[in-house]
């Protein structure tokens, strides 16, 4: 079990490093595949990605295959196939890494999400996207833009399930004063790949909230980086993830504060449980010499179900200017507390459900703050099937 | 009817060292409705006859009994004696992160009862509970134990002895930590389950403090991991008067 929550000391380390000009663990982004070798596996970025499970989705191979998307729209709310210009136009950020650089190279179509400024669309009925694959023989790369205009208010949710190789990038671009709450499912099949990128410039005095839920695949890498237009910014990153044996889950995350005054609040929260059963949780801040007055703490949790898993949990904070409100990082992994099941065992609750009642509050507290009503009830029961289908066949024979 | 027999019990710990004995030998009888005190310095091993008797897994039984109604709990796990009538309200409750104490309840209540209770006289028992005990009924929606101020531990520990209403309740050092009012509250909520028939307490606790509240049947003096003498609530006020000198002068 290691449990750190030295922020104040990684805020010195990093200092005492001198200026740094652009973060180690995200190299500057380009289009330009060049930009992004391809990776021997020895890299720091992709150290904990196991590559030979990746079934050659890095080498390249043009693919017009598709996802079948089916989506519900609220009025005013356009998806439309646009061109590369025009993505990029619309304020697409550009590929951070070699997955990215492929999806944005390879797309067959290019789709842009469009939330008109001043919508205010209402909590209960938000933009979905349901991207269903076939089978994990499809290769497909995936490349959107979501632009919310300025003042608008939207819930987004993109839900992943079947199967296939998918190799996506995404860019939400938030308006100045806008809310925008965007959701990724990964609830696919076992078998499925995905590499995926979700790349967030925040406007000014804008709010965003992202949160990424994965449950399925058999490897799942996935990227939510956040930026900043201007001052005044704040964005939450939250992730949910349940990795069964053999799984491989990843989440890297980054908060870019490259404007002053801006806000990161990440909190990412896995359970593991079944022999093989791997987590990656990489977060990283850059906090840019612009960037005074800047507030940002990111947190990761694992709880670690049986013997046979392992999580990776790497914080890192990289500071060029001291001047800021706040900054600070916490990361754990650990079996059950013994203390909390004694407590509840002690009020007549059997072991299992004891446990199923931690699980439950371990992952309701970050469900709770997603802040969508509907979809929250929705992952309640998912993960509550989740807790029943698969947790407890381990749990149960270990007593 | 209810009776908690504890015979020559012997406890220990593990510690760096080797294991370590805490309780020397107690036995204790608590019979049909009773109330017996425990009083002790700190370390004296009080609520190490809390947890053991409990179950907690960090303390290892080496010798003696524990009988609940002539039944040997000492066999049960931690989860069957709560079901078998135990209670125990702990010095230090617990937080449960996303677990509301409505949620906690009904699911202890199911537990205990082995039924889920009736909806309606439920949510009706729960809302009185809480409101005997000065807590506003927001404090259903909260997570167990998270951010609860000292006092409100203890009056949630006290509402779960009433809703889950088992034949014995320890109560380990209930009043640490309380004002003057929430002793009071507190005192009440444990007066109203020893009012119900056949209902035994165990109080621990290390001030004589809470005994003006809660009238004691039989006080023991608890040193050094054993029981140095029991009498009757007069023994309460002696220790009132003279501390736990008397007693600590004679066991060296």
């Amino acid at each position: 079990m290691t449990v750190t929550d030295a922020a104040r000391e990684s805020v010195e380390a990093s200092l005492e490093q001198g200026h740094l000009s652009f973060s180690h663990l995200n190299p500057p982004p380009s289009y330009d595949l060049a930009d992004h070798p391809l990776p021997t596996g020895r890299e720091e970025i992709w150290r904990f990605t196991p590559i030979k499970r990746l079934r050659g989705m890095l080498e390249g191979e043009p693919s017009a295959t598709q996802l079948t998307w089916d989506s519900t729209l609220p009025d005013g709310v356009t998806l439309t196939q646009v061109s590369a210009e025009e993505a990029r136009a619309a304020g697409e950020l550009a590929p951070n890494d070699r997955p990215a650089a492929l999806a944005a190279e390879h797309a067959a179509h290019t789709v842009l999400l469009d939330v008109p400024a001043d919508l205010e669309l209402d909590d209960e009925h938000p933009v979905v996207l349901r991207l269903h694959g076939e089978s994990v023989d499809d290769l497909v790369y995936g490349r959107l833009v979501v632009r919310v205009g300025r003042h608008a208010k939207a819930t987004i949710a993109i839900v992943h399930t079947g199967s296939a190789r998918y190799v996506a990038t995404t860019t939400v671009v938030v308006g100045d004063g806008a809310q925008v709450n965007v959701v990724s499912l990964q609830d696919w099949a076992d078998d499925a790949v995905h590499l995926g990128r979700d790349a967030i410039r925040v406007g000014r005095d804008a709010h965003v909230r992202h949160t990424s839920v994965s449950f399925g695949g058999d490897v799942v890498r996935m990227h939510a980086n956040v930026e900043y237009d201007a001052p005044g910014g704040a964005a939450e990153l939250l992730g949910l993830y349940f990795a069964d044996a053999g799984q491989h889950l990843e989440h890297r995350l980054f908060a870019d504060h490259n404007q002053p005054r801006t806000k990161s609040n990440v909190l990412y929260k896995g359970a593991l449980q079944g022999d093989k059963a791997h987590t990656v949780w990489i977060g990283n801040v850059l906090i840019r010499k612009i960037a005074e007055g800047i507030e940002t703490y990111e947190e990761n949790r694992n709880l670690v179900l049986t013997d046979g898993c392992h999580a990776d949990s790497v914080p890192n904070l990289e500071i060029e200017t001291g001047e800021i409100e706040g900054a600070g990082h916490a990361s754990a992994t650990a079996r059950f507390d013994d203390e909390q099941l004694f407590y509840l065992r002690t009020r007549g609750i059997s072991d299992k459900e004891a446990k199923r009642l931690v699980l439950h509050g371990f992952f309701q507290d970050l469900i709770r703050k997603i802040g969508v009503p509907s979809l929250e009830a929705k992952l309640t029961e998912t993960v509550e099937d989740e807790l029943a289908k698969n947790v407890f066949r381990g749990v149960e024979t270990e007593q | 009817m209810s009776t908690l027999e504890i015979k020559d019990l012997h406890v220990s710990v593990t510690t760096e060292d080797g294991p370590k004995e805490i309780l020397k030998g107690v036995t204790l009888t608590i019979g049909d409705g009773e109330t017996h005190a425990i009083m002790g310095p700190n370390g004296s091993g009080k609520s190490t006859l809390a947890y053991s008797v409990a179950g907690h897994p960090k303390y290892q039984v080496t010798g003696g009994t524990v009988l609940l109604d002539g039944v040997d709990v000492l066999e049960m796990s931690v989860d069957e004696r709560a079901r078998a009538g135990l209670f125990l309200a702990m010095q230090y409750p617990v937080e449960v992160p996303g677990v509301s104490v409505t949620n906690f309840l009904r699911t202890a209540k199911t537990a205990i009862d082995g039924e889920a209770p009736k909806l309606r006289t439920w949510v009706k028992d729960v809302n009185k509970s809480l409101a005997d005990l000065d807590l506003d009924p927001s404090f259903a929606q909260r997570s167990v134990n998270e951010g609860f101020s000292g006092g409100e531990k203890k009056r949630h520990e006290i509402a779960q002895l009433e809703l889950l209403d088992p034949k014995i309740a320890i109560l380990d050092e209930t009043d640490s930590g309380l004002d003057i009012d929430a002793l009071k509250v507190v005192s009440e909520g444990v007066n109203r389950y020893r009012a119900r028939e056949g209902k035994g307490v165990l109080l621990i606790t290390h001030y004589t403090r809470i005994l003006r509240y809660i009238q004691p049947d039989r006080v023991h003096v608890f040193v050094a991991g054993r029981v140095a003498e029991s009498g009757g609530p007069e023994l309460a006020d002696e220790l009132e008067a003279n501390g736990y000198e008397r007693f600590l002068t004679a066991t060296v």
